[in-house]
């Protein structure tokens, strides 16, 4: 009798097999919620396809002119000109060919590379008037971006 | 849990997009000064390329499709005969006014040392530079050449209604048209291609290598030009 033993409950450690895979889930989070781009879209760019491809090596020489359909249905669904963060006219590339040439280095301010990324299905227009601004403004060094693809026969 | 891990991360493999600098280069012509004279070129000099707003291609006032142009841009830039590679052509007749290609020029030897001579006594470096470029070009090719004229040139017109999809590949295949002849020419006589050359240009920057890009460019130069945009209001053509 009184033979109950009083059962001595010992509070076991807790088990760090899942830390891992916490501190995993954590990363992934991370890397799936970060955007690489600092650069937002805010027009709708289909690129082109092309065989003489040209890749940049230097990355911190390029400037991106995008031009497409805006993403926001709001603004309309002709093709507009985004350069940085907003929505720019023909009239104001010149101004900002100058502008970003200063944020290179002096010796590098030659070197600069004009990105134009536009849609497939904008009509010649536009991009014919914003490549005879970048005439103006010197920037003769210009890439029209494009996927990659094998040479026809 | 590992499975859930790994789920993820090709989850975000694949929504990822990294934004790649890739493209079709091009080095645009400085204004033009506003009192410029038009330069006369002969017709059979000039490739004509236009394209229409319903994407229709007129090349050489023939309409062809886009599958067609690097061939046609081909035929344009091996002309005559290069006198290195390409047999003459038979069915071409030289001297005639409504001849299709231009007529590939004799680059001698014996003209350019000559010519190297008159230039550097004249104190014109620059001129004998372009000269010495042209003998390091004959040593490597081991003969004579023969060179495109300076008014040869493929012009391209962009009607304001063209799609972009449409202007790029045609871009696309006038170059793939220089890229291709350049590496049948460098592969035939530097047994690597072209795209090599310069590849391994990059990396290394090695003087040989440039000397045989260099050669390569003066055979197949590039020259594509694009006219000055038209008014619309000067009407249809």
């Amino acid at each position: 009798m009184g033979k109950f033993k009083k059962k001595k409950r010992e509070m076991g450690a807790i088990s760090t097999a899942s830390l891992p895979d916490i501190v995993f889930m954590l990363l992934f989070f991370f890397m799936v919620a970060t955007v690489l781009r600092t650069e937002e879209e805010m027009v709708r760019v289909i690129r082109p396809e092309a065989s003489e491809i040209y890749k940049i090596e230097k990355k911190h020489l390029i400037r991106y002119i995008n031009i497409g359909p805006p993403q926001d249905k709001r603004y309309g669904t002709e093709p507009v000109i985004q350069l940085n963060d907003q929505f720019a006219d023909v009239a104001q590339i010149r101004d900002w060919v100058e502008n970003e040439r200063l944020t290179l280095a002096e010796a590098e301010q030659t070197k600069m590379w004009v990105s134009m990324k536009v849609d497939q299905d904008t009509k010649m227009g536009v991009v014919t008037d914003v490549k005879q601004e970048l005439r103006k403004a010197s920037a003769l060094k210009v890439l029209y971006s494009a996927n990659s693809r094998e040479r026809t026969n | 849990m590992a499975d859930i891990a790994f789920l993820l991360l090709i989850f975000w493999l694949v929504t990822t997009t990294i934004d790649s600098d890739e493209g079709v280069k091009r080095q645009l012509p400085p204004p033009v000064p506003p009192d410029m004279e038009q330069q006369e070129v002969k017709d059979g000099d000039v490739y004509n390329v236009r394209t229409n707003f319903r994407d229709e291609l007129l090349v050489e006032k023939e309409v062809l499709s886009i599958e067609q142009l690097k061939d046609g841009a081909k035929d344009f830039l091996i002309a005559t005969g290069t006198g290195l590679l390409h047999p003459e052509r038979p069915n071409v007749t030289l001297g005639d006014d409504n001849m299709k290609y231009p007529e590939r020029q004799w680059v001698l030897k014996s003209e350019l040392l000559a010519l190297e001579q008159s230039f550097l006594a004249a104190g014109q470096n620059k001129r004998a530079e372009k000269v010495q470029e042209k003998l390091k070009a004959i040593e490597l090719f081991g003969s004579d050449y023969r060179e495109l004229p300076g008014s040869a040139l493929i012009s391209l017109q962009t009607d304001r209604n063209t799609s972009y999809d449409l202007y790029l590949q045609v871009q696309n295949e006038l170059e793939a048209a220089i890229n291709e002849l350049r590496d049948e020419l460098a592969l035939a006589k530097f047994n690597e291609s072209y795209a090599s050359l310069e590849e391994r240009y990059g990396r290394t920057k090695e003087e040989s290598l440039l000397d045989k890009i260099k050669a390569v460019r003066l055979v197949y130069p590039q020259r594509i030009s694009e006219a000055e945009p038209r008014d619309a209001s000067q009407g249809y053509y």
